[in-house]
Parts: C-alpha cells; structure tokens; sequence
C-alpha cells in the first residue's frame, strides 16, 4: 500500500510539473526560442544526477566491466548535457544585447 | 526519514524552484543570462545532494565520466558556430536520451544480479525510458548528419517504408509488453533485440524527413529525451528527475506544435510525408516553361536601397548557410547612417531550428527590438519601399496564400509582394527546399540578384557607401 501511495505522489508531482512547464515556457519569446533549447538540455542533464545512483547500485555489488564502461557513459553523456547545455546557453545570452532605442 | 535525507529532500526542492525560476526568467532577453545563472546553481546543488545522498560510491567512475563530459560539453560550446547550434543542439538531445537509455540498460542487468528488484511501475518505467530515450538518441544522430550534411539532407524514402517502420514499432510494443508481464525476466537476447529495435526505429524515423523539416524534429526530439528523463526519475525514485524531465517534455512540446503550425501541416504530414519527395514534386499549379524574372545588378539594388524610407531584412536558411548575417549587419548599419529605417523579418520556421535567426543576428549585434516575428512584421510591408530576401524561399511564397493545389497552401507567410520593391538575393533559380516554384519572382515588382548572400550583400554595402 505504501508503495502504491508513493507512486501516486510521482504521478501527482509529475502532472503538477507538466503543468507548470507550460505556463512558464509559454512566456518564452520566440527570439529565445534557441537559447530556450539548449537551455532544457543544459536541465535534463539532470539524468546525470539518475546516472550517479545507477553507479552507485552497480558498485553497491559486483560490477562487470562491461556493465561499468555502460554506467560510465551514462555519466559521460549527462555531464555533456549539463556542462555543454549551460555553457552554449550563456554564450549565446552574452549576445542578446537590447540597444535602447525607441521602437 | 533521517536528519540527512530530510536535508537532501530540501536542498532538492531548492534545486527545483531555481530551475524553474530560471525558465521563468527566459521570458525576456534581458533578464535571461541571470536565469541561465539561476538554473547553473540549481545544478550544482543537485549534484552536490546526490553525491552526498550515494555516498559518491564508485567515485572514480562518476570522475571519469564528468571529467571526459565535461570537457568535451565545454569544448564543443565554445568551438561551435552559431550557424551549427541545430546540429549541436540535436546532440544534446540524443546524449540526454544516451543517457536515459543506458541507466534503463544497467539498472536492468543490476536487477538480474538480484542486488535490486523490479516491481511493476519500475519494469514498466524502465522499459520506457529504455525505449523513448533509445529512439531519441538514435535519432538525434540522424538529425546531426544531415544537418551537419555528412549524410544528405533530403528525405531517404524507400517502398514499404512505413510498413518496415510499423513491424519495428510492433516488435518493441510486444517485447516491451513482456518485459513488464515478466517483470524483467526475458531472455537475456529479447532484452538486447528490444534495445536494438529501439535505436533502430530513432534511425528509420528520422531518416525520411527533409532538412527545412528539422525545426519540428529537433523539438520533438527535445521534448522525447525531456519525457524519457521523467520517466527514468521513476526507475530510480527521483522527483527531481520527474520535475526536470516534464519541464523539458513541456518546453519541446509547445516548440513542436509551434513549428508545425508555423508550417500550416499537422505533426503527422510531417514525421510521415516525407514532403519534397514524390509528392512534392507535382509543379505548382499555373506553372509552365521557365518563369519570367527580372535580374538586378548591386548597383541598382543599392540605389533602391540608399534612397528608401524603410528597408526590411528577410533572412533564411541561405544566409545561415552563407554566413552571411555579419555582412547584413554592416549593411543595415550603412543604410541607418543614410536614415534609412531598417527592420528584420524572422519567420517561424526560417533556419534549421526555432529562433535560428534571431541567434545568428544577435551574433552579429543586432538589437533584437529590430527582429520581428511575422504577426508583427506583416502589416509593415504595405509602407515598406524594399523587402530584401536574404536567402528565404518558401516563407515568402505568395502560392500558399491563394494557390489551393500548392504543397504549402496554408502555411503562413512573410507578405514581401506587398513591399513597393522586392529584391531577392538567391544563389541561383533552384527552388527552395520544397520543390515549388516561387510566384514572387514573376510578380512586377521583384527582381532578383543573384550570388552567394554573403558576396551579394557585401557587393550592395560598398555600393550603398559609394552612393
């Protein structure tokens, strides 16, 4: 029971999250609608964070190097989510300068 | 629950908020570098958490990893070209669905050790994100080559297409359903068929469609690797990677249907046209012999625009491919000092991924209250004495106003014609990238300047300074 009740609360969170994706994304100009996409990779570079626990489990026992060379390239790939994700984003922002003009 | 986990669950919901703070802070370009920051800290709070929460155990192979990702992602973000951000971009998204795909992949075999068990949610979650991010890394791949044009970028269709693809989805359906059913007791070889299936699904459905098509893959592509990370949040029992994954999923949504309907064609016709192919081909209707147009030199050009009121600038893919947007720069800066009004044209679905242009325009220190979307930009053209196409095709495309048999009839567009001149800069009179004949060019007021844009524009600045 307490099992089903913690899933429902992933399924909750995951519905309220959706949600809030929209509204907030929707307010996203169409000018920043690159920025916008390297920026959600940048965010899902979370999974490195998922890749860190599944290395975990696997050193929690008794990795196979086959099974280790696959959880390290997890980790590789989620570090150039979020490494590569934040740092073209900020490149990218640095250019969008406003002058201030009327118009 | 521990001091410590309830320490970890709030530095979590830290995490969380300064994500979505930040995304809110991309409402405006001048707030969105602080939103980046906030989104960077919510990161490394995260990081920080897990590594704690784990016990860093099998620290050496998490180093080895972040080491090698790390670099390589800041590397690449600094080498790359604004020209090249959609290839980069379709990179990012299949190392998000890599990822996601791989955790699937070894929490399965760890389950197999007995070292942890699946439960239905879990097989079911697993088998997803296995197979959701599987397809969207696979596919990404395929979006990089052609737009990185080491494959072509024209849709590779063959007989039977859809039926090899719907038996494949058929396979991994079956597969999947058993995994569930079994709880992830399957032949270690129908495990490794389901994830060979998969990818090569990613393959099969990316490769028939078309390189102008792109802006509509890359999002959904986006949006799959955002869905196949919330679902992996399942697997393992984090909200942080459900709440990250539906942000993302969100976001590549709304860019999806954005783009299509920029295109005036369901998200259907465009995973499964294959626009451009064989249908495509069917000329558009009124068409016959070769079309009547006018050629310009740069001298003309120049003149026209030297004494013009207001000039607008509508750049396309040709200018992104010509690298072209520094030149187009400096010649709206000559044309200013004259008291020319200069304003740009950005159509949706201009370029090879949502706001292509206005990236490589802002490279090139255009303000962006000078870039205007298409809703705004349309009701100028009327007082506009120069609509000047930089490489844009099927945006301006009058056919998809009122030519009902068009491919694109429909499909929005930038209202050049109604300009009092048009001037087209094109590499030559291929048709764009639909296949369709371009009415503008036989219309009374355009003419046509042909040339690489880079060359083209430069040869109308110096023109312009010597008027």
């Amino acid at each position: 029971m307490t099992d089903v009740a913690h899933y429902i609360n992933f399924l909750t969170i995951l519905v309220l999250a959706i949600f809030i994706g929209f509204e907030v994304i929707s307010k996203v100009p169409t000018t920043l609608h690159t920025p916008l996409m390297s920026a959600t990779n940048a965010i899902h570079g979370i999974v490195l964070a998922g890749a860190i626990v599944i290395v975990g489990q696997l050193f929690g026992g008794t990795p196979t190097v086959l099974l280790t060379i696959l959880a390290i390239a997890a980790v590789t790939l989620g570090a150039i989510n979020v490494f590569g994700g934040f740092a073209v984003t900020e490149r990218m922002l640095e250019m969008f300068k406003g002058k201030e003009r009327a118009k | 629950m521990t001091n410590k986990d309830v320490a970890l669950a709030l530095a979590d919901l830290v995490a969380i908020a300064l994500f979505i703070y930040g995304l809110h802070e991309l409402n405006s370009p001048a707030t969105a570098r602080r939103g980046n920051r906030y989104a960077m800290v919510g990161m490394a709070i995260a990081l920080i958490a897990i590594l704690v929460q784990t016990g860093a155990v099998g620290w050496w192979a998490i180093l080895v990893g972040v080491a090698i990702g790390g670099a390589v992602g800041i590397v690449a973000a600094f080498k790359v070209k604004m020209t090249a951000m959609p290839q980069m971009v379709a990179l990012y998204n299949g190392a998000g669905g890599g990822a996601a795909a791989l955790i699937s992949i070894v929490e399965y075999y760890v389950s197999q050790n007995g070292t942890a068990s699946l439960d239905i949610v879990i097989a079911i979650s697993l088998v997803l994100s296995l197979i959701i991010g599987s397809v969207s890394f696979a596919g990404s791949l395929i979006a990089f080559l052609k737009l990185q044009e080491l494959m072509t970028g024209r849709p590779v269709t063959y007989p039977g297409q859809q039926v090899v693809n719907a038996l494949i989805l058929l396979a991994i359906v079956g597969l999947g359903v058993w995994f569930c059913v079994t709880l992830g007791a399957l032949p270690p070889a129908a495990f490794i068929g389901l994830v060979v299936a998969a990818l090569l699904l990613g393959v099969l459905f990316v490769l028939p469609i078309g390189g102008a098509d792109m802006p509509v893959v890359i999002s959904l592509l986006n949006s799959a690797t955002g869905v196949a990370v919330a679902i992996a949040g399942f697997e393992i029992s984090s909200v942080l990677l459900i709440i990250c994954g539906a942000l993302v999923g969100a976001s590549g949504t709304i860019l999806t249907v954005a783009m299509s309907k920029a295109m005036n064609r369901p998200l259907t016709n465009v995973l499964f046209g294959a626009f451009g192919a064989a249908g495509g081909m069917e000329p558009a209707a009124g068409s016959g012999g070769p079309q009547q147009i006018r050629q310009a030199s740069a001298d003309d050009v120049a003149i026209m625009l030297a004494y013009a009121n207001k000039v607008i600038f509508v750049p396309g893919y040709g200018m992104a491919v010509a690298q072209a947007q520094h030149s187009v720069k400096a010649l709206a800066d000559q044309l200013e000092k004259r008291g020319v009004n200069v304003l740009y044209a950005i159509h949706p679905v201009a370029g090879r991924m949502p706001g292509h242009m206005n990236v490589l325009l802002a490279e090139a220190n255009v303000p962006y209250n000078q870039l205007l979307d298409m809703e705004d930009v349309n009701p100028e053209f009327s007082t506009t004495d120069v609509a000047l196409v930089i490489g844009a095709n099927d945006v301006t495309n009058p056919a998809a106003r009122n030519v009902q048999s068009s491919p694109i009839y429909g499909m929005p567009i930038l209202d050049v014609d109604r300009a009092t001149n048009v001037v087209v800069l094109k590499r030559s009179m291929r048709s764009g990238f639909a296949g369709i004949e371009n009415p503008l060019y036989e219309m009374p007021n355009c003419s046509m300047l042909f040339g690489d844009a880079k060359a083209s524009v430069d040869e109308l600045t110096a023109a312009v300074k010597a008027t």
